[in-house]
C-alpha cells in the first residue's frame, strides 16, 4: 500500500459564474467580450469621482435562479459591501461584494464518479463585480490596465469542504456548469474567462477530524487545469508532510507549462479587506412573490431531465448522462427523437451521441453549428426504421448530409441508395454468387460457419450495400444449406 | 441690483427690467472686484456664463422662462462639471476635468440658472474653516482676518458677499449650515436622498446631501424646487413627489410647536450665541408658535460617532485616488508601490489624510465591532432621539454653531475644530433636514439659528424660516464693504 493512501484530500470550491447579463452590475456598459480596451468601461466602471452604482435587477433575478436550482435558501435581504484593497485593475479601490449577508444561502449539488453518487453542500452564492485586467506583456516595463471586464457581474458559488480528490473536484465542476448554463445564466465558455475557479486544498491523515491547513490554488480556468492543478497540490503537500515540513496558508498559482503551483507575489500579505456595508447601494429586497416568480421561470434541470429521458426514451443512465450534460445537446436529442417520430427513441440516442458528437468533433464545430439539424437527423432514421437504407448506408448518407447535399430523401434518391427489398431480385444476386464461390460453398457446408460472412460480402458489394442485410442472410443460408 | 434676492432677480428678469447678461456682468464684475480678497471662488468661467445668459435672454423674451432662467449662481467645486475643472479643494483633483455635470448642476442648468463659476471649499469637504483647502482659506466677508466656516466656505462666502444670490453647497457634518451662520446667510441640507448625489464628489456617503445658499428662506425654496427629486443614478436618491417648496412658506406659524433642546442651550455656547438665539426664540412666539423644552440625551454622542462613521466611509471613498487613471500622479514613480504612496501622500492634505488613516483604523479587523459597529449602533440611538422629539414638537430650534466666526489660523488642534460641528452633526447621522438662518450678532459677527425638521418637512422648515424674515432683517444685513 502506498503511503499516498494514508492522506486525505479535503477541497472546497470557490467558482466564479460570470452571468450573462447584457449590461454590468452597476453601470450601463456593455458586458460583451473583446472588444478593444478600455472601451466598454463608462465613468461608473472607471471609478470616476462623484459616479454611483446602480444595482442590475437582471443580475439578481439570475442569482435567484440559481439559488432555486440548488435548493438553497434565497435570501430576501441581502446586502452589498465593499471589500477594500488597492490593485490597479481595481478601479475604485474597492470590489463591491455581499459579504455578511449573500443572497443565496445554503444548497447542494449531486454529483457522481465512478457510478458513486454524493452530495456536496454549497455554503453560498453571492453577487459581486469582476475587476479589470492588468496586461504586463506588450508595454516595456509598464503595465498595461484593460478595464472592460471591470463590473463584469460575477456570482461566486462557495462550496463546502466536502470534495476529497481532484475527481471529485472536476465532477462538482462540471456539474455546475451545466447547471449555470442549463439555467441560462451564464454562457459557460470556460477560454473567455466565464466560468472559472479557485480551489482550496489541505490533507490530513485519513480519519482525521481536524483539517490540515489550506493553500488557495487561484484562477483555474479548464476542467484539465483544475484536475491538474489539485491532484499536484495534493501530492506536494503531502510530500511537505511527510518530510516533516509545515504547509503554508497561502495562495498559489497554478503554472500549466511547470504543471506545478507557486506561491504568489506581492498581492498576498495576511490582507485585511475593511468590509463594510455599501452605503451608495441600498439592502436588497425581494419579496416572497418576486422569488416564485422567478421559480416559474426555470428551466427543467439536468437531473430532472436525465431522470425523464430514462424513462420516456428509454435511455440507460450513462446515455441519459451524456445527453443532458448539455442543454443544447438535450434539446438537439429531443427534437430528433421527435422528428425521428416512431422510430426507437435509443437510434436517435445513439446516433445523436456517436456520429453526430463524432463529426462536431472531427470538424471542430459547436453543436449550435452543426451542418445537419435535428429535423434532418430524424428523416434519416426514419428511413432506417423503414427499411429504406441499412444503417451502413445511412452513414454515408449522414456524411452526404453533412456535406450539405440535401436532406435524407434527396440524397437517397439521388444517389440510388435505396435498399433492395426485393427477394427474387436478392434470391437471384446470391444464386450467382453461390455459383461463382463452389469451393467456398463447399467448406460451408462441410461446417465452417464462418464462412457465412464472406458470402454476405460478396451478396453486399454486388448490390453496392443496398440489399437487406438479414434478408441476405437468411436466403444465404437456406440456399447453402439447402443447395 | 446685488443687494436683491435670488426670488426677486428672477422676477425681475422675467419682467424683464434687466437683462440677464447684464446681471451676469455685474456678479463677473464683484467677483473680479471681490475674490481677490476672499478667495471664494477657484473658477470663474465668465465666457460660458455670458454666453448662457445671452440665451437666457432669447428665452426670456420668447416668453420662455424657466424657474431660474438667467439667474447666475455659483457651484461649490465639489460638483463635477462637464468639461470644467473639479478640484474638489484638492491638490489630488487639481487636473481633474469630468466628462459629465453633476445631477445638481444639470438640473440648475435646466431650470435656467447661470454658472459663473466654482466656489473653494474645505479639502475633499473636510474641515469646517475653509482653511484645509489646497487654493488657501476663503475669508469671512463680515471680518477678513475670520474664517467662513466649512466646508462650503467659498459658497458661503459668495452670498454672503452679494458676488451671487444663491450658490450650492454639500453638508455632511455641517458644512452648509455651519457656513452660513458664520457668514450671516440662509443655507439648508434637504432630507438624506432628497437630492441627487450623482456627480457631488463623496466624502461620507451615507451622510452627504447637497442643498442650497441663499440670502433667504424664500430663496432657498425656489432653489432647493430646482435641486431636488428623485434620480434613478441614485440608489439613495428618494423615489417619491417633490412638494411645491414655496406653497407653504406665507402660512401662519400659531400654534407650531418649537423643541429646544436644553443639550443645545447649556454649556459650551457662548454668550453671545445664546442671547441671539433666545431673541429669535421670542420672535417665534410673538408668531404665536409654542416652546416646548426637549432632550436629546444622545446629543453627545453625535460628534464621536460621526468621527467614526464619516472618515470610515471617506478612506473606502477616497481609495480611487491612487494616480493611475486621473488626478495627480507623483513624477517618476519608481514601482506601483512608490506610485501609490506618494501620489496619495503628495496629493492630499493633512487633514484628509488624518480622516483616512482614522477609517482605516475603525475599519480594520480587531477593531471593526468596536468602533465601526458601535457607531452605527449610535448612530440609530441619535436618530431615535429626534424620532421621539417629533412625537411632541413640529420643529427643533437651536444655536447652529456654538460660537461666531473665528480668526483663521485660531483653531489649530483638530479635535477643537469638530466641535464646531457639535449641534449640526446629528441632524446628518439621522438624515434630517436641517437649516441656518441668521438671527443677529455676536461682536460684529452674524450668529446663525439652526432649525431642524423630521423627515421630508422641508416645507414647513422654510415656511418657519419665511415667516421668522418677514418679522427681521437679519438676512438682508450686508457686510460692511460690499454694499
Amino acid at each position: 500500500m502506498s503511503l499516498y493512501m494514508e492522506w486525505e484530500a479535503v477541497i472546497g470550491l470557490e467558482a466564479h459564474v460570470q452571468l450573462m447579463t447584457r449590461s454590468k452590475i452597476f453601470s450601463g456598459a456593455s458586458t460583451a467580450y473583446g472588444a478593444e480596451p478600455n472601451t466598454q468601461a463608462c465613468a461608473i466602471d472607471l471609478g470616476l469621482p462623484g459616479v454611483l452604482p446602480v444595482l442590475n435587477g437582471e443580475a439578481v433575478r439570475m442569482a435567484v435562479k440559481f439559488g432555486l436550482a440548488v435548493g438553497a435558501e434565497v435570501a430576501t435581504r441581502s446586502i452589498f459591501a465593499r471589500k477594500n484593497y488597492f490593485y490597479p485593475d481595481l478601479p475604485k479601490g474597492y470590489q463591491i461584494s455581499q459579504y455578511e449577508q449573500p443572497i443565496v444561502k445554503g444548497g447542494r449539488l449531486e454529483i457522481a464518479v465512478d457510478g458513486r453518487r454524493k452530495t456536496i453542500g454549497i455554503t453560498r452564492a453571492h453577487l459581486e463585480e469582476d475587476a479589470g485586467k492588468s496586461l504586463h506583456e506588450d508595454f516595456h516595463g509598464f503595465s498595461g490596465i484593460d478595464l472592460n471586464r471591470a463590473g463584469t457581474p460575477l456570482l461566486e458559488i462557495v462550496s463546502e469542504p466536502d470534495l476529497r480528490g481532484a475527481a471529485e473536484a472536476v465532477a462538482y465542476m462540471k456539474k455546475l456548469h451545466t447547471l449555470v448554463v442549463y439555467l441560462g445564466i451564464c454562457d459557460g465558455n470556460m477560454q473567455e474567462g466565464s466560468f472559472r475557479c479557485d480551489a482550496n486544498v489541505s490533507v490530513r491523515p485519513k480519519g482525521a477530524a481536524k483539517l490540515g491547513t489550506r493553500t488557495e490554488l487561484k484562477n483555474l480556468n479548464s476542467f484539465r487545469f483544475i484536475e491538474r492543478a489539485i491532484e499536484f497540490e495534493i501530492e506536494r503537500q503531502i510530500e511537505v508532510l511527510e518530510n516533516g515540513g509545515q504547509v503554508f496558508q497561502e495562495t498559489r498559482l497554478y503554472d500549466p507549462d511547470e504543471h506545478e503551483t507557486r506561491p504568489m507575489r506581492g498581492k498576498e500579505e495576511a490582507f485585511d479587506y475593511r468590509y463594510f456595508p455599501d452605503p451608495d447601494l441600498l439592502p436588497v429586497e425581494l419579496e416572497r412573490a418576486v422569488i416564485e416568480d422567478i421559480r416559474a421561470t426555470l428551466p427543467e434541470l439536468p437531473d430532472a431531465k436525465l431522470g425523464r429521458f430514462m424513462r420516456d426514451y428509454g435511455l440507460t443512465v450513462y446515455e441519459a448522462e451524456v445527453l443532458t450534460a448539455d442543454r443544447a445537446l438535450a434539446d438537439y436529442f429531443e427534437a430528433t427523437a421527435k422528428a425521428a417520430a416512431d422510430t426507437e427513441p435509443k437510434l436517435a440516442a445513439n446516433w445523436v451521441m456517436g456520429d453526430l458528437l463524432g463529426a462536431l468533433n472531427r470538424d471542430g464545430l459547436a453543436l449550435a453549428k452543426s451542418p445537419v439539424s435535428p429535423q434532418q437527423l430524424g428523416g434519416l432514421l426514419r428511413r432506417i426504421a423503414d427499411d429504406t437504407i441499412s444503417g451502413k448506408i445511412a452513414k454515408q448518407v449522414f456524411e452526404a448530409m453533412w456535406r450539405s447535399e440535401g436532406d435524407a430523401d434527396a440524397i437517397i434518391a439521388a444517389k440510388g441508395l435505396k435498399q433492395i427489398t426485393d427477394t427474387s431480385a436478392i434470391e437471384k444476386i446470391v444464386d450467382n454468387i453461390i455459383a461463382a464461390n463452389p469451393s467456398q460453398a463447399a467448406q460451408y457446408r462441410a461446417g465452417q460457419d464462418k464462412l457465412l460472412g464472406f458470402f454476405v460480402g460478396q451478396v453486399m458489394r454486388a448490390t453496392q450495400g443496398k440489399a437487406n442485410p438479414g434478408q441476405v442472410n437468411e436466403l444465404l443460408v437456406r440456399k447453402l444449406k439447402g443447395g | 441690483m446685488h443687494q436683491r434676492s435670488l426670488a426677486d432677480l428672477a422676477a425681475a428678469l422675467r419682467r424683464r427690467e434687466f437683462s440677464s447678461e447684464e446681471l451676469t456682468r455685474a456678479c463677473l464684475g464683484r467677483i473680479a472686484r471681490f475674490n481677490p480678497r476672499l478667495n471664494a471662488f477657484v473658477t470663474v468661467t465668465e465666457e460660458r456664463a455670458l454666453g448662457a445668459a445671452r440665451a437666457a435672454d432669447q428665452r426670456i423674451k420668447a416668453g420662455e422662462a424657466r424657474a431660474l432662467e438667467g439667474v447666475p449662481i455659483a457651484h461649490k467645486d465639489i460638483f463635477c462639471t462637464k468639461g470644467i475643472r473639479t478640484s474638489c479643494g484638492s491638490r489630488m483633483l487639481d487636473n481633474f476635468i469630468a466628462p459629465y455635470d453633476a445631477t445638481v448642476v444639470e438640473k440648475l442648468e435646466q431650470a435656467g440658472a447661470i454658472m459663473v463659476g466654482k466656489t473653494n471649499m474645505d479639502e475633499f469637504a473636510m474641515g469646517s474653516s475653509n482653511e484645509t483647502s489646497h487654493y488657501g482659506p476663503v475669508c469671512n466677508p463680515w471680518d477678513i482676518s475670520m474664517v467662513p466656516g466649512g466646508s462650503s466656505g467659498g459658497s458661503a462666502a459668495a452670498v454672503a458677499a452679494r458676488l451671487v444670490p444663491g450658490a450650492t453647497g454639500t453638508d455632511t457634518g455641517g458644512s452648509i449650515r455651519q457656513p452660513a451662520a458664520l457668514c450671516g446667510i440662509s443655507g439648508l441640507k434637504p432630507t438624506y436622498g432628497a437630492v441627487s448625489r450623482y456627480g457631488m464628489i463623496a466624502f461620507a456617503s451615507s451622510l452627504d446631501q447637497a442643498g442650497p445658499f441663499a440670502v433667504s428662506a424664500e430663496d432657498l425654496a425656489v432653489m432647493l424646487q430646482a435641486m431636488s427629486g428623485f434620480d434613478p443614478r441614485d440608489s439613495t436618491s428618494l423615489d417619491r413627489p417633490v412638494p411645491d417648496y414655496r406653497a407653504a412658506l406665507d402660512d401662519a406659524i400659531a400654534g407650531l410647536r418649537i423643541g429646544l433642546p436644553k443639550e443645545y442651550l447649556g454649556e459650551g455656547l457662548d454668550a453671545g450665541v445664546a442671547k441671539a438665539v433666545e431673541e429669535a426664540i421670542k420672535v417665534f412666539e410673538r408668531l404665536g408658535a409654542k416652546p416646548v423644552e426637549i432632550s436629546l440625551p444622545n446629543s453627545r454622542l453625535a460628534v464621536p460617532t460621526y468621527y467614526v462613521v464619516a472618515p470610515a466611509e471617506c478612506s473606502s471613498n477616497l481609495a480611487r485616488y491612487d494616480g493611475v487613471r486621473f488626478g495627480y500622479r507623483c513624477a517618476e514613480p519608481r514601482d506601483l508601490r512608490d506610485l501609490y504612496e506618494r501620489s496619495r501622500g503628495e496629493g492630499f492634505g493633512a487633514e484628509v489624510k488624518r480622516r483616512i488613516l482614522i477609517g482605516t483604523y475603525v475599519l480594520s479587523s480587531g477593531y471593526y465591532d468596536a468602533y465601526y459597529l458601535k457607531a452605527q449602533r449610535l448612530r440609530r440611538l441619535i436618530s431615535a432621539d429626534f424620532a421621539r422629539a417629533f412625537g411632541q414638537v413640529d420643529v427643533i430650534l437651536g444655536p447652529t454653531s456654538p460660537s461666531v466666526a473665528f480668526k483663521l489660523g485660531a483653531k489649530q488642534d483638530p479635535l477643537t475644530m469638530y466641535l464646531c460641528d457639535i449641534y449640526t452633526i446629528a441632524v446628518n447621522l439621522a438624515g434630517l433636514p436641517g437649516m441656518s438662518i441668521p438671527c443677529g450678532f455676536a461682536g460684529g459677527l452674524p450668529v446663525g439659528l439652526q432649525l431642524i425638521g423630521n423627515y421630508f418637512t422641508e416645507p414647513r422648515l422654510l415656511n418657519a424660516a419665511h415667516r421668522y424674515q418677514r418679522e427681521t432683517d437679519w438676512h438682508r444685513r450686508v457686510p460692511p464693504g460690499f454694499e
